[in-house]
């Protein structure tokens, strides 16, 4: 394994590679567009092993890529913002026509105005597609999320979209362990490349059914999608004999003992682990619950961990907001928390529009709440306030 | 007379009957051929359009051969990307055809279909032109003929822009091959498919056909009105080979009158006098620039 110093972008299309896909179809878009110009790069100079083609819109890009995967290939795409919204109907469309295809999305504000800051909200917007989401923290977990979702649309045959910030980790550079080609061959065999439609095999694919054929498809969907983390635990000690790191689509800061818990999702939450002693020196007691896995949603685990004995106060960092009811992360918790023993009061911390959370006005935010004081009538606690 | 070489069809039918096309459906009929053309060496991709229904609700089908639906602004990239994919994968022979009605091709898959053709994308896309969206109740399209009523350009205020010159603007790209043919003239229109599929590159077929649910004919005169599209002069058979090169494939000496096409459709039933002027305008001036350009061709040819 070699150490490398890697953006984000950089360090996906090098994932990419090293996962040897057949089919990248991608249209250029901030702060995406670097990533989209590596695999460029390699493929213009014979160093990338599949074809690569660039198309005139992001519509294209993800239909070009539903085509790929009847013909049985692996395919990956990216975008961002503007880009995945524009791709909407065909999200909906690759998740119930079950083809396994990775994306990342690089998390950016949606306009209007014009802005290039980070937010959740372009991935958040596509939720209910029937995408897996996940919502990586650093440059190393990047690549190692895109191994481990092909491995998991494989499996699944869903696709998964990998998002993480735009700048904060898209340009960023960190130093990254990269994988061997040996190593990801072991842990991501290729698929066997047998294309799922033939003219001689006459059969009518997505075809207009009726209702009953459309709820047990839907049905179907909901179920595999959600029975999917012992697969995702089994392949999580696989991954960890080869790559000897983790993988687990939950992490846990200091929750032993912790009387308030930070939730947090994306590079954010490396901000909040990496003030908790900060946080703590006067000897209270906080803890951090990352969210990386968002879809599926492991309800029963986060339950679990936040039903724990002492914990009184849950604070929800969003970087995304659902105008008129607030931050989707804290919603989502709130949802689940209702189906737990967890008897504290769910807060939240918005960050929405591109705030950067500094540990002074994180400090701040949870001074408030430790205070007693009400958010106000909102019960949001603003970062553009703090 | 026709000028392009006669072949003939084989009997057998791959599509097959009990299909949900209306009582004389010209989309149907066109598919009905290309079937019989292409065989099982292609695989179907079809955007939202009559297809989407006539091809059979599950469970369903009429065609003997796979048939992919995707949605409505995606064909040509959905093509596209199965063609690259089969390509990448070993596979260099099964042929990927998109067939998609004149919403498909002319208004919301235009971006898209103009995409594979810059990129000369390996496939076939035939735009079977029934000049509106008919699947639904007969919407206006930008395929729709100047004069027409739709459902969106009910009575008085009919369609008061001509229709859009789709096959110029796809061979614009300079794609290898480019051709319109239309169902009353089956052995043209077999030859154009059996050329098509013989092209690699990005080929491009605009089939007229006719609907008389949506334009109002007696179902009998599905043919009829096919053939005269073309002897009014309205519909040119034509080839385009590289975005330059022209082939009229009929060049009447006398056009019989429009009246003879217009006339028995009941979309036409608001046009006046000075309106019919208009039509004869365009027809005129739409063959003044097609002579001009055969002629530049043949000379260019023969030098």
């Amino acid at each position: 394994m070699e150490h490398k110093l890697l953006n984000g972008n950089q360090a996906a299309a090098l994932a990419v590679k090293l996962a040897r896909v057949q089919i990248v179809c991608a249209y250029p878009i901030t702060p995406q567009t670097s990533l989209v110009e590596n695999i460029a790069e390699m493929w213009s100079r014979g160093q990338f092993p599949g074809e690569y083609v660039s198309v005139e819109s992001e519509y294209s890009a993800l239909s070009y890529l539903i085509g790929a995967g009847y013909a049985g290939a692996r395919t990956f795409t990216a975008t961002s913002c503007q880009g995945l919204a524009y791709m909407h109907e065909l999200l909906h469309w690759s998740a119930g026509a079950r083809l396994p295809m990775v994306m990342v999305n690089v998390n950016r504000t949606m306009g209007a105005p014009w802005s290039l800051e980070t937010d959740q909200l372009d991935s958040l917007s596509q939720r209910d597609t029937g995408w897996m989401q996940f919502y990586c923290a650093d440059v190393q977990e990047i690549i190692d999320t895109v191994l481990f979702a092909f491995c998991l649309v494989e499996e699944a045959k869903i696709p998964c979209m990998v998002s993480y910030d735009g700048f904060i980790l898209s340009h960023t550079y960190e130093a990254v362990k990269l994988p061997t080609q040996e190593q990801v061959d072991a842990f991501l065999p290729l698929p066997p490349g047998e294309p799922l439609v033939a003219p001689s095999r006459p059969e009518t694919i997505q075809p207009v059914c009726d209702w009953k054929v459309m709820s047990r498809a839907v049905q179907s969907r909901h179920r595999e999608m959600s029975a999917l983390f012992p697969f995702i635990r089994e392949m999580g000690k696989r991954f960890q004999q080869i790559f000897e790191r983790p993988f687990s689509p939950l992490e846990a800061v200091d929750l032993h003992e912790a009387e308030t818990v930070i939730v947090a999702a994306g590079a954010v939450s490396q901000t909040v682990k990496s003030v908790l002693p900060f946080l703590n020196q006067n000897g209270s007691r906080k803890g951090l619950l990352r969210l990386f896995l968002f879809r599926p949603l492991p309800q029963q685990e986060i339950a679990g961990m936040l039903s724990a004995a002492g914990i009184k106060k849950v604070v929800v960092i969003d970087r995304n907001l659902s105008s008129g009811t607030g931050g989707i992360f804290a919603q989502e918790l709130r949802a689940l928390l209702q189906k737990s023993s967890f008897g504290g009061r769910v807060y939240e911390l918005n960050l929405a529009g591109g705030v950067d959370l500094t540990k002074e006005m994180l400090a701040r935010g949870l001074a408030k709440i430790e205070n007693g004081a009400d958010a106000g009538e909102e019960e949001i606690i603003w970062g553009v306030d703090l | 007379m026709i000028e392009t070489p006669v072949g003939s069809f084989t009997s057998e039918e791959l599509m097959l009957s009990g299909h949900n096309a209306c009582p004389g459906c010209g989309a149907a009929l066109v598919v009905r051929y290309l079937v019989k053309e292409v065989g099982q060496k292609a695989l179907i991709v079809i955007p939202a359009s009559c297809w989407s229904i006539i091809s059979g609700v599950v469970p369903l089908r009429c065609l003997e051969t796979t048939v992919l639906h995707c949605p409505f602004p995606a064909a040509a990239a959905v093509g596209a990307g199965l063609k690259k994919g089969l390509y990448a994968l070993g596979d260099k022979k099964t042929q990927v055809i998109v067939l998609a009605g004149d919403g498909g091709t002319f208004d919301i898959g235009l971006q898209g279909l103009s995409g594979a053709a810059e990129r000369n994308e390996d496939i076939l896309f035939i735009c079977y032109d029934n000049e509106a969206y008919m699947n639904t109740g007969m919407q206006k399209s930008s395929a729709t003929p100047y004069g027409s009523l739709s459902t969106t350009t009910p009575a008085p205020r009919i369609k008061s822009n001509p229709k859009k010159d789709i096959l110029k603007i796809i061979a614009s790209h300079r794609i290898p091959y480019a051709a319109t043919a239309t169902i009353a003239f089956p052995e043209d229109m077999g030859y154009k498919f059996r050329r098509a599929m013989e092209i690699e590159g990005f080929r491009f077929l605009h089939i007229l056909t006719p609907c008389p649910q949506g334009w109002g004919s007696p179902v009998e005169k599905t043919v009829e009105l096919s053939r005269s599209a073309v002897l009014t002069g309205i519909f040119p058979l034509l080839e385009v080979e590289n975005g330059r090169s022209y082939t009229l494939n009929y060049v009447p000496d006398n056009f019989i009158p429009v009246q003879e096409y217009l006339k028995p459709q009941k979309r036409f039933s608001f046009l006046k006098e000075e309106d019919l002027q208009v039509v004869e305008n365009e027809i005129a001036s739409t063959w003044e620039e097609l002579l001009l350009q055969a002629e530049r061709n043949k000379a260019a040819s023969e030098s």
